[in-house]
């Protein structure tokens, strides 16, 4: 057994841990301040145009945007003229979720290790979610543009094979959470592997499941937008035609109708949301 | 017991526990039905998007010739008409002109003869070119007054807007062939194109033959990334790693001013091929643009999020402003603020940066408040207690309470804003996610495209890891 200390040990034992913590700090504190200036002047440098001037300019382009809109005498036709594309959008962002979401749900059957399929799928379908996952829907999106020409598909292929990835691991997740009492249950009525899972599992999970898919559709309407702008259909293209215009009646209605689109949505599921998991996975 | 003791059982339950059959028939209904729903809508949505459409117009062969030229360089030897010469090149770079000419390459000072691999053989002087298959037919194509000739025959182009093919010494276009006629015949290879003024033959994904009246030109394609490491006039290129290493260490300098494993690696870094520095400087870009962004965001949302918290701001309109600013933020989407900014701002990394603040100030800004709204107020009691002031009760009572929160919120936020930083700068703010789309726009070097998503994915793959393994510590070491 060690000595015990006297208090005078104690006392620079805790001045000494006191000291390194400051130290740590003002480490801390210090590295911040060299990020945050010497990011600033870095970027500042490569920037085309600087930080001060730019900042007097910030309310043109704005400014332009909400003058063009009063001055256009049609504008709530504008936003109805646009409402196709954005349908557009919401379908792509549709169609890749319930896709994207069918693949997660196949990987993370392979890949949680105690629904027991194959032991030998679990690090594949692990590594594959992650591949997934990683690759930017963007180059993916461009690749496939290249290769079908530029419609809404190979944003709708990019948007699914991310949204698998994605909510696979969330998935996976919810698989590996589940309270094993009911598969033991089952399992002892000599239900099959199928069966087990039809109602052992399934009734656990799919709120979850639902609850994470919506939340990605959320996600994958901006995703789909951001596509159009590289050529994919949808909002996004229209977005670039008018802002490349300049034309600020098309910008302010194509920005309502996105806006209200997203909060629309953003109601409607987390209300589905609320009634599904009973609030718990508001913030995933 | 007998049926009729069981049925009547069964009449019975039906009778005082009809509810539970008739629910879970309800329970059968609901996913037949929405799985129709969900059938028809894709129904739908085949039609509205073309599928068939789309996929059948789809050019594959563009997919395996990009895949082809991601990891394959191609030799061209070319004879330009106008300037009368003949040049072999790597990727048609005057820079990278061979000489001495490869092994597969020979001439006697008029023709050349190419062997292509594979007992594929090209010879070729001016105005004309033989190719000679593995099976030994032989194929002649003239350039000639007023066009191409393959084995003496030309192509004209008739009412109908197809390619037809008679003798060359027959005047008129009576009795055309048609290109299947003339692949039975010999004349012409399968799967060549031959036109009026051009004709063109790939035998295989690594050798190509092309004929215009201004150019003739073969190409051969060699697997790998060639002047990755050296450019074309370094003279370091071709040189084995040991040598290298030798020359790294070796006291005779090449460069006087250098030694020479500085010199050796300025060689690599200034590659004018591959430009490996403005590659690093279009990561850095990249990196900062989160980092910045992120950093600010941070910075700016917790002094918020404390201001529209309701247990430290008792005046419910300036909460009530600060939320829906928050909302305003983070509504509007990253790309749309950097639109914004890069009419103000223009193109680089500070608009980047400070899209990217902008949207997370009002993400951080909420997460914060929330988190500050739902602490332990009995630690703040216990330092108030003690007779401290605000700034010390916010200190020691309701920091380390959020900190956990609001070092694992902007890690993580700062690993997702690498990603939106590569498509920011796609748009237009500039960095890495910038120079790949312009190297995808102009579809030629897809090579430089792999590279690029490589080391993109290098980058994002690496952060993440970085990011997940530093959150996981600080939040452990915290409890």
């Amino acid at each position: 057994m060690n000595t015990p200390l006297t208090i005078g040990q104690l006392q620079s034992h805790f001045n000494g841990m006191e000291q390194r913590r400051r130290l740590y700090t003002a480490v801390f504190l210090g590295a911040s301040l060299i990020v945050f200036f010497g990011g600033f002047s870095i970027a500042e440098d490569l920037n085309s145009g600087g930080f001060w001037q730019g900042l007097a300019k910030f309310f043109d382009f704005p400014s332009q945007i909400i003058q063009d809109t009063f001055a256009a005498d049609d504008w709530l036709i504008t936003v109805l003229e646009y409402s196709p594309a954005m349908l557009e959008t919401i379908n792509m962002a549709m169609v890749g979720t319930l896709f994207g979401a069918v693949m997660a749900m196949i990987l993370a059957f392979c890949s949680s290790r105690n629904l027991g399929i194959l032991p030998g799928l679990v690090p594949v379908a692990r590594r594959l979610m992650d591949i997934t996952r990683a690759f930017p829907e963007l180059i993916l999106a461009l690749f496939l543009i290249y290769l079908l020409g530029a419609t809404p598909i190979p944003a709708i292929i990019a948007v699914m094979l991310h949204t698998a990835g994605a909510l696979g691991k969330l998935f996976s997740e919810v698989n590996e959470n589940i309270d094993r009492k009911p598969l033991e249950g089952l399992q002892a009525t000599g239900a099959s592997w199928l069966q087990r899972m039809r109602f052992g599992v399934l009734p656990q999970v799919l709120p979850n499941y639902c609850s994470y898919a919506l939340l990605r559709f959320e996600i994958n309407i901006r995703a789909s937008a951001i596509l159009g702008f590289v050529g994919a259909g949808g909002i996004g293209q229209e977005f670039r035609t008018a802002i490349s215009w300049g034309a600020g009646d098309k910008i302010s209605a194509l920005f309502l109708l996105l806006f209200l689109t997203i909060v629309v949505i953003d109601q409607i599921s987390s209300r589905i949301r609320r009634n599904l998991v009973g609030g718990a996975y508001q913030m995933a | 017991m007998t049926t009729m003791t069981l049925d009547s059982q069964a009449s019975r339950l039906r009778r005082t526990h009809g509810e539970v059959i008739r629910k879970s028939r309800m329970a059968a209904f609901w996913p037949l039905t929405s799985l129709g729903i969900v059938l028809g809508y894709l129904v739908y949505a085949w039609i509205a998007f073309d599928v068939s459409g789309v996929f059948g117009a789809a050019d594959w062969n563009r997919g395996v010739l990009l895949s082809r030229d991601s990891f394959h360089h191609k030799y061209q030897v070319s004879y330009s008409a106008r300037q009368d010469e003949v040049s072999v090149t790597v990727e048609g770079d005057r820079n990278t002109e061979q000489d001495p000419l490869p092994s597969w390459v020979t001439t006697d000072g008029d023709s050349y003869r190419v062997s292509l691999g594979g007992r594929h053989i090209v010879t070729f002087a001016t105005g004309r070119l033989d190719y000679t298959a593995p099976d030994g037919s032989t194929y002649a194509v003239r350039v000639t007054q007023d066009g191409v000739h393959v084995n003496g025959y030309r192509a004209f182009l008739d009412d109908d807007n197809q390619y037809r093919f008679v003798p060359e010494e027959q005047s008129g276009n009576a009795n055309p062939l048609d290109m299947d006629e003339l692949v039975e015949r010999g004349i012409l290879p399968e799967g060549s194109s031959f036109a009026p003024t051009k004709f063109e033959y790939a035998p295989d994904f690594y050798k190509t033959m092309r004929v215009t009246r201004a150019q003739i030109l073969v190409q051969r394609y060699f697997f790998g990334w060639e002047y990755f490491w050296f450019g074309p006039k370094s003279q370091l290129h071709g040189l084995s790693t040991g040598a290298l290493w030798d020359l790294a260490w070796s006291e005779e300098r090449i460069d006087p001013a250098l030694s020479n494993a500085e010199f050796i690696f300025l060689e690599f870094w200034r590659n004018p091929d591959w430009q490996h520095n403005e590659m690093f400087i279009a990561l850095l870009e990249t990196l900062l643009m989160a980092l910045l962004g992120t950093f600010v965001a941070a910075g700016v949302g917790l002094p918020l999020g404390f201001l529209a918290a309701a247990n430290f701001n008792p005046i419910f309109a300036s909460r009530m402003v600060l939320r829906r600013l928050f909302d305003f933020l983070r509504g509007i989407d990253q790309i749309i603020w950097s639109l914004i900014f890069i009419r103000a701002f223009g193109l680089g990394p500070l608009t980047g940066s400070l899209a990217i603040a902008f949207t997370d100030t009002g993400t951080l800004g909420k997460l914060f408040s929330e988190a500050i709204e739902n602490i332990d107020s009995k630690q703040v009691e216990g330092v108030r207690s003690t007779g401290a002031t605000a700034i010390q009760r916010y200190r020691f009572g309701v920091i380390p309470q959020i900190l956990p929160i609001f070092v694992s919120q902007t890690l993580y936020y700062l690993e997702s804003n690498i990603r939106s930083a590569t498509v920011i700068g796609a748009l237009g703010a500039g960095g890495i996610g910038l120079k790949l789309v312009q190297s995808m726009q102009t579809q030629q070097d897809w090579e430089n495209v792999m590279y690029l998503i490589v080391m993109t994915l290098i980058v994002v793959v690496s952060m993440d890891i970085a990011s997940g393994w530093l959150r996981r510590k600080l939040i452990n070491d915290r409890g």
